[in-house]
């Protein structure tokens, strides 16, 4: 229960850092945090107390492995995450520098042209 | 944007102390090896294409830090980055559709399922090898995109408004 | 070959399109027009025959359900496959000529591709993690899009967008892991059938909600707004089509929809929620629309509004407290409504880009008088502009019209009143729009402006007659695939039997 209370506090932290930063770097890494505190929570909803690997090796058998092994699918749900959240940080980074091209500043209240 | 360019103008020193340049020296065989040995038992061992091609991503990184990009752009260039990343993804589709030929889509169809034998995963080994050349050259792509081509970006802005 | 052997097809072509693109490029600058257009043309052609194939699951890999991943067709998943591909189809004809306004051509091609296979993706796909990665990737692709001019307004909006967009993706990811750790599945047949079980408990509710929120940011439901009016403006004319006439459908209101009626069925509590908030849509969307001077921006915030009418009638749809002859009629309404809203918004935008494209403004006050100078792209503007505001020949007029009916026969009469009122005021913003833009006194500069090219006033065309033609057309969809669309979403048994099909 503690371990998901983490991943809780560690999710509030990216949300705070996401809302209360006006610095686009930190928003983003904000953003990164919430994200990394969802895998996290994924990961432990596949937690086993005692568990292996669920990966066959030659000395064992099946029953050995269904009673032992962790699920897992959050593994390779953890993965499929992490790739995307890959994608989407290089894509911030990406627009995070041209926005610095253009307005030369990373301070989110001075990027201001959209109103209405 | 999509022109590259010009490396050889800019004033930067190359590399790293002499102390880095040798660990790198002999790490970097190590780093490559692994990586490699990651995407090819990726079907048996936790790992596969994925994370193999980051640890060859990072070996690549490695090396453009310790040397400098023109020893980097030798070995990968931005070009050759992007065509692999291309191919491979193209492949990997192609090899999921050839799948249809024998019944279904991302249909395994060679022989395979003998446990403990790095040769029987049918196309899997295949996949694993495809994705880990795609996440290396993209990966470094995104690399090269972000440091080193992002100083230039502005100039080249400039460049283009004059011409228009 | 029938269709239930190449539905992969969907997403597999564009993808693959879409990479190859970028390598041909290399070789010849002008082939990613015609491989764009090429494969959007198959598409279209593949998702109207889905549209008369029986519903059916298909296994990828073959691996048997609750295991692998379903595939599945339906009315709704080939509703939705017809529209997404039509219009870009004719997004991709309008945008060989207008795109010439920007660089980098091949990689607009690619990156709609992308966009493309990322939606056909979560409108085709059985398995709820699979609607995740396939919505991210349709966001992904929509981000760059919205940054693509890369001029100051565009990053900024582009940059607003992903970190909304990304705040939603979250909560999504949230609710799926959240419901696999009750279930331990995420075949939605499968969890469909498992929640029967389950009851709706408070767990289950928490994922109802962050659902909500997640895909009612996607599908920007006011309170979570505040994206789309800056994002949809500022891509290309083409994107804007595409992002406001099917992408906040297909990743936003298709992912409720699909989820709420067949996975977790009709329910009072997420029935008022949606009607509140579709209300609640189409009240801020018109109030914020009518002193909009810049085209696109107003039109984005119709968007908002009109999506409100789709929310509503989907919300009436889910009430398992009124008689279900009303409930299925709200929802046939609002079902009938998201494929006007797709024709005559994407048309709207596509105008706005032509007259772009010619005058070089998008302010709405400084145009006037244009129908003198293009008279095609006018009028398919005035007929979009009566469709959307309710005239009665067209097709608006009808979907809102059964809205209106079933909330009044349901007795909602304050709903029914709301959708009266917002029916007005957007006729009163769209009159003042073609009182600025098509009629009135045309200025000295625009003397020598000529019609857009045929490559743009094709599409145009074809969406106006469109228009028309669902209006006229209306007695027959009632038996059509609109009927089937609406007999998906409202039998779960039948979608809870995909597991046993596939």
């Amino acid at each position: 229960m503690i371990l998901y209370f983490l991943t809780l506090v560690l999710f509030v932290m990216g949300v705070y850092c996401l809302i209360a930063k006006k610095n686009i770097i930190k928003k983003i890494i904000g953003l990164t945090i919430t994200d990394y505190a969802i895998n996290l929570f994924i990961i432990l909803i596949g937690y086993r107390a005692n568990g292996i690997a669920p990966i066959m090796f030659k000395n064992m058998t099946m029953q050995e492995l269904t009673e032992r092994g962790v699920d897992p699918l959050p593994q390779a749900l953890v993965l499929t995450s992490i790739v995307i959240g890959l994608g989407v940080l290089s894509m911030m980074t990406a627009i995070c520098l041209r926005l610095y091209e253009k307005y030369k500043t990373f301070d989110m209240s001075e990027i201001n042209r959209l109103k209405g | 944007m999509a022109t590259k360019p010009d490396l050889a103008s800019s004033q930067q020193p190359t590399g790293m102390t002499p102390i880095v340049k040798t660990v790198v020296r002999f790490a970097i065989g190590i780093i490559f090896m692994f990586g490699w040995y990651i995407i090819i038992y990726g079907h048996l061992t936790p790992g596969g294409g994925f994370a193999g091609g980051t640890i060859l991503a990072c070996g690549y990184v490695i090396l453009t830090l310790a040397f400098g990009k023109e020893l980097a752009l030798r070995k990968m260039s931005d070009m050759a980055a992007s065509i692999i990343d291309n191919t491979c993804a193209l492949l990997f589709v192609t090899v999921a559709m050839i799948g249809f030929a024998f019944g279904a889509f991302f249909l395994n169809f060679p022989p395979h399922g003998t446990p403990f034998n790095l040769v029987s995963a049918g196309v899997i080994p295949l996949y694993n090898i495809l994705i880990g050349l795609k996440v290396t050259s993209s990966l470094f792509a995104i690399f090269l995109a972000l440091s080193i081509f992002g100083r230039f970006v502005s100039k080249l802005v400039d460049e283009a408004e004059e011409e228009e | 070959m029938t269709m239930q052997t190449i539905y992969p097809l969907f997403t597999a072509l564009p993808l693959a399109a879409a990479f190859f693109n970028l390598l041909v490029t290399k070789i010849n600058k002008k082939a990613a027009d015609y491989i764009a257009f090429l494969v959007t043309a198959a598409l279209a052609v593949m998702a109207v025959l889905t549209i008369f194939e029986a519903p059916f699951a298909y296994r990828i890999g073959g691996f048997p359900a609750p295991w692998g991943i379903l595939l599945i067709s339906d009315g709704l998943s080939a509703l939705m496959l017809v529209i997404i591909n039509a219009i870009a189809l004719l997004s991709i004809i309008y945008s060989i000529k207008y795109m010439t306004m920007y660089t980098a051509k091949p990689k607009y091609f690619s990156l709609f591709l992308l966009m493309l296979a990322g939606m056909n993706g979560v409108v085709i796909t059985g398995d709820l993690f699979n609607v995740f990665v396939f919505l991210e990737v349709a966001s992904l692709a929509s981000y760059a899009l919205v940054g693509f001019g890369c001029e100051h307004e565009e990053l900024e909006a582009s940059f607003k967008y992903l970190i909304l967009g990304e705040v939603a993706s979250t909560a999504i990811l949230f609710g799926i892991a959240f419901l696999y750790s009750m279930t331990g599945t995420l075949n939605m047949p499968d969890l469909a059938r498992q929640l029967e079980v389950l009851g709706i408990n408070k767990a289950v509710a928490f994922v109802i909600a962050l659902f909500i929120m997640g895909f009612g940011l996607k599908a920007s439901m006011v309170p979570f707004h505040a994206w789309l009016p800056d994002a949809h403006p500022s891509a290309p004319a083409p994107i804007s089509a595409m992002l406001s006439g099917v992408l906040i459908k297909a990743i936003g209101v298709y992912a409720i929809a699909r989820v709420m009626f067949d996975v977790v069925g009709p329910n009072a509590m997420v029935s008022s929620i949606l009607m509140f908030l579709g209300a609640l849509s189409m009240l801020v969307g018109v109030f914020l629309a009518v002193g909009q001077s810049d085209f696109k921006r107003m039109l984005a915030y119709h968007s908002i509004s009109q999506m409100g009418y789709v929310t509503i009638g989907l919300g009436l749809g889910l009430n398992p407290n009124v008689p279900p002859v009303i409930a299925a009629m709200g929802l046939f309404g609002g079902l009938y409504h998201l494929v006007n809203h797709a024709v005559f918004k994407s048309l709207l935008f596509l105008c706005a880009g032509a007259f772009e494209f010619r005058t070089g403004t998008r302010n709405r006050y400084e145009m006037g008088g244009l129908i003198r100078k293009m008279p095609v792209t006018s009028t398919a503007c005035s007929i979009a502009s009566l469709s959307i505001s309710g005239v009665p020949p067209f097709n608006g007029f009808w979907s809102k019209l059964i809205i209106i009916v079933a909330f009044i026969q349901a007795g909602y009469y304050v709903y029914g009143a709301i959708a009266v009122f917002v029916a007005f005021m957007t006729l009163l913003s769209f009159i003042k729009l073609q009182r600025f833009v098509i009629f009135g006194q045309l200025p000295a500069r625009f003397a020598n402006i000529q019609e857009a090219p045929f490559a743009m006033t094709l599409p145009l065309v074809v969406l106006a007659i469109l228009c028309i033609a669902l209006g006229l057309a209306y007695p027959y969809l009632d038996q059509g695939a609109l009927q089937a669309a609406r007999a998906a979403l409202l039998d779960k048994v039948s979608y809870m039997g995909f597991i046993i099909g596939g």
